[in-house]
């Protein structure tokens, strides 16, 4: 059985900023630990000698050349900002008063 | 703690060895963004370098620029490290207003650069190898102006406005093993160190490597170790300190802070710390905590990087001598005295002073010109010496000084001819009629005037009172509009004063 804890979820639920209901982190406890054991057991058929693999395709080195091309308009940029000041996003005060 | 108590500098050694580290940024000059085709440049309105990619919008999908690779490779190279045979991108998880992706795209386990270092030397002679852990590839953050509340700083600010130019520009961060056995001289070699990678960066063309622009950044790690442990300190690390004399101040700083800390039985907070240029002090950033829970994972919409060996070489072949070895060879070259060599190099003046050389000037006149006249009106005018005038209409200048077509005084009224746009040295003595009258006819002239208008005078040089002849001088350098050699007008007031009737 896993060992993703309701806690662990709270946590990265906290990081990723998403808020969740007391029910879903019941159930993504549940899910993510079903995962957990999943990926466990291609560990498991893994030999030492397969190396870790994060891209499964076997490309490399796709590159574009350094040629500049248009950007969006200022008023193209700024068109899904919940605000703005100018030509310049405005976003609310970062810290807390001190 | 609300003002910081330091010890005094050499106290805080005898009690403490500082181990330093340090992380500098260095931004890559490449025409286009890391992962997209918006431009990499400044001075344009804000927000008009976008695209979806670099905004983080839905649908936006990263591509590798070749350039940013290649001068990372380079720079790598030029480092003494080694490139890596497979390498790829990490994204590095946190949420802050001038990262739009809420990531930033960047390298976690296998860095493209690794296990490098460069040898530095202080200006006591002494070398000290600084060991490079990595060199990896990272895009830049967007820029944030912090409005309303009492200071313009983030602390105490109503909201803060975004400019995402800078969002997705290539950085290389390059990243030291811990530097032991600083001693005394840990703020210098922080100093030396960044002016070495800038220098660095500089000579391979792959960075403006403009500190005042941002264009080389320096993360400053310090710890103390008490004398006869071999436990390490808790380190600070104090963020963007973005000159040299700030680097060399910062660590300066942190040591004497450190240690007044730990001797009156506190601890250090593990935490980032901020360097103010006013104040010449750091202040507590955050702690690390939880918000440094970065969750990296590899990058799902990048393919890793193998770069071939072949490349590798082709590349190591168009490094340009290394910065500290063509200092050696420029100087032993131009014949300077340290002295006068360090201006140069203090002064960033080394390409312009060797370009002007190469243009036919002798290098003592190049120096000359460019750390005295055109360093002082460049710091008038608040830009750099090497903008104001090239190399080509410098040596012409000189040239015409040597030629005994202009006096020092006159070739200075030349220059700021030339730095107006009034065309080249020959065009400004032309059109302002600024060349030293060397027909001997109008001079003569002149003396023959002035001495006969004075006649008390022409009597005393003819006495053998020579000193008296300053007054002629002085009435033939007015009525000659300046425009004359004053050791000539001399040389003739003696003459024609022995010959006039
Ligand atoms: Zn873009």
């Amino acid at each position: 059985m896993s060992e993703i804890t309701a806690e662990q979820v709270k946590h990265l639920a906290y990081l990723a900023r998403i808020d969740l209901s007391p029910l879903e982190i019941t159930n993504l406890t549940h899910d993510l630990g079903q995962i957990v054991d999943s990926i466990a057991k291609v560990s498991e058929v893994a030999t030492a000698d397969t190396p870790a693999t994060s891209h499964p395709m076997p490309l490399t080195n796709v590159f574009r050349e350094d040629v500049v091309v248009p950007s969006l308009t200022v008023e193209q940029a700024l068109s899904g900002a919940p605000d703005r000041a100018g030509d310049k996003f405005r976003v609310p005060a970062i810290l807390d008063e001190d | 703690m609300a003002s910081a108590e330091l010890m005094d500098y050499d106290k805080a050694l005898e009690l403490f060895e500082p181990v330093l580290g340090f992380e500098v940024h260095v931004e890559l000059n490449t025409k286009t963004k890391m992962f997209c085709g918006c431009a990499n440049e400044f001075g344009s309105g804000a927000n008009t370098n976008t695209c979806p990619t670099c905004l983080g919008l839905p649908g936006g999908l990263p591509q590798v620029n070749k350039k940013a690779i290649e001068s990372s490779i380079r720079l790598g190279l030029a480092l003494g490290c080694e490139i890596a045979e497979h390498s790829r991108f990490a994204r590095k998880n946190y949420f802050y207003p001038d990262t739009a992706k809420n990531f930033q795209t960047s390298q976690y386990d296998d860095p493209i650069c690794h296990d490098g270092s460069i040898t530095i030397e202080l200006e006591s002679g002494r070398l000290v190898t600084v060991e490079i852990e990595r060199a990896h590839m990272e895009d830049d953050a967007g820029k944030l102006t912090h409005m309303g509340g009492a200071t313009g700083r983030i602390q105490g600010a109503d909201y803060s406005l975004v400019d995402y130019n800078r969002g997705g520009v290539p950085l290389v961060e390059i990243v030291t093993q811990m530097i032991e056995g600083a001693e005394h001289d840990a703020p210098e070699i922080g100093k030396t160190y960044v002016a070495a990678i800038r220098e660095i960066a500089k000579g391979l063309g792959v960075s403006n490597a403009r500190m005042e622009e941002g264009n080389v950044r320096c993360d400053a790690n310090v710890s103390l170790r008490p004398r006869g442990s071999n436990v390490l300190g808790t380190r600070t690390e104090t963020k963007n300190v973005n000159s040299l004399r700030s680097v060399e101040r910062a660590v300066r700083y942190e040591i004497q802070r450190q240690a007044a800390v730990l001797h009156a039985g506190g601890t250090i907070t593990q935490e980032t710390r901020h360097w103010h240029e006013d104040t010449g002090r750091t202040s507590a950033g955050r702690p690390k905590s939880d918000a440094d829970d970065y969750r990296y994972f590899p990058e799902p919409d990048l393919l890793p990087m193998a770069p071939s060996r072949e490349w590798v070489e082709e590349l190591r072949l168009t490094l340009p001598e290394p910065p500290a070895a063509r200092r050696k060879r420029l100087q032993a070259a131009w014949g300077f005295v340290n002295l006068e060599f360090q201006d140069v190099v203090n002064s960033d003046l080394l390409d312009a002073v060797e370009a002007t050389v190469a243009a036919g000037a002798s290098a003592q006149a190049a120096r000359k010109w460019w750390t005295g006249e055109i360093a002082r009106l460049a710091n008038v005018a608040g830009v750099a010496a090497d903008t104001l005038v090239t190399p080509v209409q410098l040596a012409a200048l000189i040239e015409l000084v040597e030629a005994g077509t202009l006096t020092d005084r006159l070739a200075r009224q030349v220059l700021e001819g030339v730095i107006a746009g009034e065309g080249t040295p020959t065009q400004v003595v032309d059109s302002r009629g600024l060349a030293v009258v060397s027909d001997d006819g109008p001079l003569v002239a002149a003396i023959d005037a002035a001495l006969l208008g004075q006649p008390d005078v022409l009597a005393k040089i003819r006495d053998g009172k020579v000193q008296a002849a300053g007054a002629v001088i002085g009435a033939v350098m007015k009525a000659m509009r300046g425009q004359a050699d004053a050791a000539r007008v001399r040389e003739l007031v003696l003459e024609r004063a022995a010959t006039i009737e």
